[in-house]
Formats: C-alpha cells, structure tokens, sequence
C-alpha cells in the first residue's frame, strides 16, 4: 500500500494496538523542560514507579529563565524553586540536563535540533505544544499534557489514537521580503486556527522544498496554530547537510546507513491523504496579525477585513483596532524577535541585514533574545551583535524570554509589540500586552522605523 | 483519579469561541511544581480587572450562575499544552465542559484529570445558551454510561461520543500510566526488535 512520511513513520512506532481503543506508541526521545514536568515527577515519586529510559530524555531550562544576568542566582523566588527542582529531579533520575548557563542551554525547540537530536523518522514528544517544530526533520513529533510526560516516563509509550493525515502544498517561488513565517501565517490565515484538530499535516511542494531547515522548522513550528498535532517536511539533502556533523548526530558508516533509511521515508507517489490543500507560493505576501488568534493575519499592505461576530468583536476591541482599518504607519513601541519560531541563527541575520547601518527608532523597545547558547555564541562570532548594538538594539540571553511572559520580559498593558513569536492570545505577553505576529524581516524593519511599514516597498 | 458516572448541576454559559489556555490559565501562574491552587486563577484576566476587583459581568462572577458544568463555545481549548488549564477548571469546580469543538491536547489533558469535555452539535449548543439565558436555573443531567446529555425539564437531550477506553478509564477511575505500566513486556520486546 502507498504510504505518508506520517504513516511510515507512526506505523514503525506501534507497539500493539489495543481493542476498540488507542493504539501504545513507543517514543524515541522525550524533551523536558522546568514547567510541564515537576508534576510528573511526583505523580512517579508517589506511585513509586522509576523512571523507564533516563537515557532517552534530555532536559533544559527555557521557560522560565531571566534573559539577563543568567551567572547570578535567579531573583523569583518561585521560578527559582522551579528551576532547583528540575535540577534536582534530573540529578536523581540520572537524566541529561542543559540548565542556565550550560553551553548548550536553549529553547527546548531550538536546542535539540541543533545539537543534532532531532533526527528523521523518530517520535518525539515534548509538554510543549510547539514540540511540531521538530516534524522539519520528517520526524513524528507533538506536544502532550503532564499526565502524559508521567505516562511517558514510566513506560516510555504513549496511548493514542491516530490522527488523520493533511497535505499543505505551496508550490512556484516566494517573492521578494516573504520569508518561511509569511507562509505559515498565510496558510492558518486561510485555513483557521481549527482546520488542522485531529490530523497531522504534512507540508509539500516547491516553497518548502527550497526552504532551509530553520524556515522548515518556523513552518512546523506554528502547525499547532492551525489546531494540527503536528507538522511534518519529508527528509531531504538539505536535512541531511543540517544533521551532519552535529553532537548527537549519528557518524560515519553508521550516518551513511542512517540516511539510506531516511531515504525511504517520503510520501510515495499517490498516497492518499484525509484532507489537502494547495496554495501559490505568488499569492503569498509579508503577513501581519491584527486578532488575538494567529488566524487573524492580513497582508501588511491589506485593511483588517469586515466581520460580524461577538468573537471578532471581541478581539479587536481588545486590539483597539477598527474592521477595515489598514495597520500601515500604526506606531509601535516594542519589537520582539525570539521564541521557538524565530529565534536561530537565519532569523538574526535577516534582521541584522535590514537594520545594518540603519537606527532603531526613539520610541521603540528592541529585544532580542536567541534561541540557544549556541545561536548568542554565533550572533557574536558572525559580528550581528555589533550590528544590532550600533542601530541601538539590545541583545539579551536565551529563552522563551516575551513569547510567554513567565519571566520579566512583559509588554506593558495596552501597548502593541511586533513579535516574532507564534501566539498573539490576549495577554499572552503580558497582561493588557497587544501583539501583533509578524516575520524577523517586519519585526527589524518595525523597530527601525517605530512603525509598521509595508517592507515590500523598500529595498530589501 | 475520582471516578465518573452520573452529574446532575446548573451550568455556567460562556459564550466566547476559541478561548485558549492562555485564557484559562495565564502563564505568569504556572510556576507552581505541584497541582494545588491553579483553580484560584482560572480565566485570571477575564474575571478580575487590573485594579483586581471583580468584574461583575464576567458569567464565573454573575452570582445568577453556578454549577460544575461549563457551557463553552466553539473550539475550547486551543493553544498551549499547559495541563495547568485542566487542573485550573477542576480545581476551580469543573466536572464537565460542554463546547462544539474542543482543541486536541486540551481534551487529552481534560480526559487525565477526571474532567469530562462533550462535544455537542453547533445547534444543540445554541439551544443550551437559550435555554441557560432564558432560566440560569436549569440544569443539566450527564450521563457517561448512556453518553446522554439532557436538559430535563424541557425534554432536550443529545448523544455525545467518548472513546470507548476513555470511557472506562473514566468510570473505574484509572488512568492511562496503570495500563501501560502493564504491558512492559511488550514494550521491552519491542525495543528489542527494533533495537533502541
Ligand atoms: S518560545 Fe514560546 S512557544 Fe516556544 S517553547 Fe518557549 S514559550 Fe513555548
């Protein structure tokens, strides 16, 4: 029978099934942060059942964290105890743990990637639901709740029904200024941010294709946004360039077997999917949020649409934008490039190369917050950060950082933040906080000119 | 886990589609390492201003509802993986959620912690806001047994779907770890075979 990238690898994952009901699903590698694990910890502690596979559960410390000072002991009490009791947990269960400081410290979903642990044709879980990032790697990856991270540690399985399948294909060639960020905000804006609930979407055709690996994974990323599990991108040469050489990558022969398996995992020709949709790589432009869901995105150069419901109402009274308003020339006062869709190397340098020899405006406040240790130690060694601090940005140290919130990088109530994050709820980064969801190329170009502008109309 | 059977309770209608976790519990609270006292902040933001007095027009506020029954709109639950909202929504009370459509890993979550999340027809939920606007009164009868909903005083009833696992997890009261714990030697032999 002909199969999907998802089947092939879900099917190579199944245990057994049990009758008239879930299916047990083994996991290969089991992603922990400070968050969504104490309470599984205990819920272990107190059943008395040990921890299954230590060795396939890698931790590190993200949500949570201050993006300054990370030698000095934290300052909130509550999020120190947090990140005390992650250490503690780790140490007692003999789990690999990249805490603060560490050098390959990071964002769950920009650190494991890049130290090579993400690899094709594995399952993956992560209590994140951002966990569909690693489906770049045409790896089975999703997020789950902390009864699961318990179920996960005892039995290094998971009970699941399995999820439908969906094509996206975007095919022809992106146009000038539309990066990977552009196409996901486009495909949820069409799509909503329920079309995906219950299946796991596979992204095809050209645009993802041609795409590197950090756009794949700012694409797989915000799956989740539209409601699907996960997001998958069939493995390719340009996967198998990015894993090469990486600290847990496989090596030598062994690498060179690994990747004649990872050959086989695409999509054969014909398979059938539950749900497709197609799109055109030329009808996508530089998009921007105007809601407090990530299915509210327009063109920049497009007027919010006219709608009448409560729900819509709602939000952009919460917004304090008006239907058929054009967000053109709308002042900002903040800008956040970060979090887990934006936050690697590629994004930093998009936004340095539109903001070199240019100056950040009077009135904005620029935060920029790398992914990982690895991606700060980059920013430096490819010369960004002189770039950023001449146009008076200010680099900070790696986390969630404003994607969030936990920590004390809050947008104040009422003020608009142009962010490169994947969620603009109400309150999301911050109480009263407006976020509007743009790529790091409308972000820099916001910050630079304190308002937003139509990037398309600049030189680029 | 408590187990599950029969609920009889007044409802409490809120009437926004597409409320996310965010929503139901803000993150500035998740940084807690056990599972007490998130029901106190549940849907923060929405029931307190900024001064953190009350907002009387919010329905948890609205002293004419109560019950352990939330009537939501469509596409509850979506956004973030935190099972902090579930743990939010019992602590605060909740035993049931009743919507048009839930998001994936919130009803996951929902379903681990004894809270039962119905998915009912768009129509049928509609006539569940009239009926609670009408008269705040009423209530609702669920039974997980016969998967019936029912407003019986005026004879509306529907037929939802459960898995049939989830089913039975709920009723004994199990939970998934219980089970998977069981089948070790599979897994074992699993592992084996694929060498991992
Ligand atoms: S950066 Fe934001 S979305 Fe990503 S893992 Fe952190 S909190 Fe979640």
């Amino acid at each position: 029978m002909k199969q999907t990238l998802f089947d092939k690898v879900w099917d190579a994952h199944v245990v057994e099934a049990v009758e008239n009901g879930p299916q047990i699903l083994y996991i290969d590698k089991h992603l922990i942060h400070e968050v969504t694990s104490p309470q599984a910890f205990n819920e272990l502690e107190q059943r008395r059942i040990p921890i299954f596979r230590p060795l396939q559960i890698v931790a590190t410390a993200d949500h949570n964290t201050p993006t300054t000072n990370q030698h000095l002991p934290v300052k909130d009490a509550l999020s120190r105890k947090q990140l005390e009791q992650l250490s503690k947990n780790c140490l007692e269960n003999n789990i690999t743990l990249y805490k603060l400081g560490h050098k390959y410290n990071g964002i769950v979903h920009v650190m494991a990637p890049e130290l090579g642990i993400t690899q094709p044709g594995m399952t993956m879980v992560c209590g994140d639901s951002h966990t569909s990032t690693h489906g770049a790697f045409g790896a089975i990856a999703f997020g789950i709740g902390t009864s699961q991270v318990a179920q996960v540690f005892a039995s290094q399985c998971l009970l699941l029904k399995k999820p439908k399948s969906l094509r996206v294909t975007v095919n022809g060639s992106l146009k000038k200024g539309v990066l990977a960020k552009d196409v996901i905000l486009y495909i949820i804006s069409k799509l909503g941010t329920n079309s995906g609930t219950g299946y796991f979407c596979e992204y095809a055709g050209d645009v993802f294709e041609n795409m590197s690996m950090e756009g794949r994974m700012t694409v797989c990323n915000m799956s989740i946004e539209m409601g699907a599990r996960g997001g998958m991108i069939a493995p390719d040469q340009t996967t198998f360039n990015y894993i090469k050489g990486r600290e847990f990558a496989p090596k030598g022969t062994e690498f060179e077997k690994k990747i004649e398996y990872w050959k086989t995992l695409p999509t054969d020709e014909g398979a059938k999917f539950d749900k497709e949709y197609t799109f055109e790589a030329e009808d996508i432009a530089p998009m921007i949020t105007y809601g407090t869901n990530p299915g509210m995105g327009i063109k920049i150069s497009d007027a919010i649409p006219l709608e009448d419901n409560p729900s819509f109402e709602k939000s952009l009274q919460y917004m304090d934008f008006n239907a058929g308003e054009s967000l053109l020339n709308k002042p900002i006062n903040f800008v956040f490039i970060g979090s887990c869709t934006n936050s690697r190397i590629e994004d930093f340098r998009v936004a340095a190369s539109f903001i070199k020899g240019k100056q950040k405006a009077k009135n904005v406040t620029a935060w920029l917050v790398p992914g990982s240790r690895q991606v700060e130690a980059q920013i430096k060694a490819e010369g960004l950060q002189s770039v950023f601090e001449n146009a008076g940005f200010e680099l900070r140290q790696p986390g969630c950082s404003a994607c969030l919130a936990m920590n004390d990088d809050k947008i104040p109530q009422g003020e608009y933040c142009v962010s490169t994050s994947n969620r603009n709820f109400e309150g999301r980064q911050g109480p009263g906080a407006r976020t509007i969801l743009a790529s790091p190329l409308v972000a820099a170009a916001t910050a630079v000119e304190g308002k937003i502008i139509d990037v398309t109309q600049h030189t680029l | 886990m408590e187990k599950f059977s029969t609920l009889k309770s007044r409802a409490i209608p809120l009437n926004v589609a597409n409320v996310d976790t965010d929503q139901i519990i803000p993150a500035r609270f998740l940084k807690a390492t056990d599972k007490k006292g998130f029901g106190d902040n549940v849907f923060r933001d929405w029931r307190y201003d900024k001064d953190q007095n009350l907002k009387p027009d919010f329905p948890l506020n609205n002293p004419k509802y109560s019950g352990s029954i939330l009537v939501a709109a469509d596409n509850f639950g979506c956004g973030s993986s935190r099972e902090h909202a579930a743990w939010a929504l019992v602590g605060y009370g909740f035993k049931v959620i009743v919507s048009s459509f839930f998001a994936d890993i919130f009803k996951g979550n929902a379903l681990n912690n004894g809270l039962l999340p119905i998915q009912v027809s768009e129509t049928f939920l509609k006539e569940l806001f009239n009926v609670i606007d009408k008269d705040s009164n009423t209530s609702l009868t669920v039974n997980l047994e016969t998967q019936c909903l029912s407003v019986d005083e005026i004879n509306l009833s529907t037929i939802f779907d459960i898995d049939p696992y989830k089913k039975t997890c709920l009723i004994n009261g199990y939970d998934d770890i219980d089970y998977l714990v069981s089948q070790k030697e599979k897994i074992e032999a699993f592992e084996h075979l694929n060498k991992h």
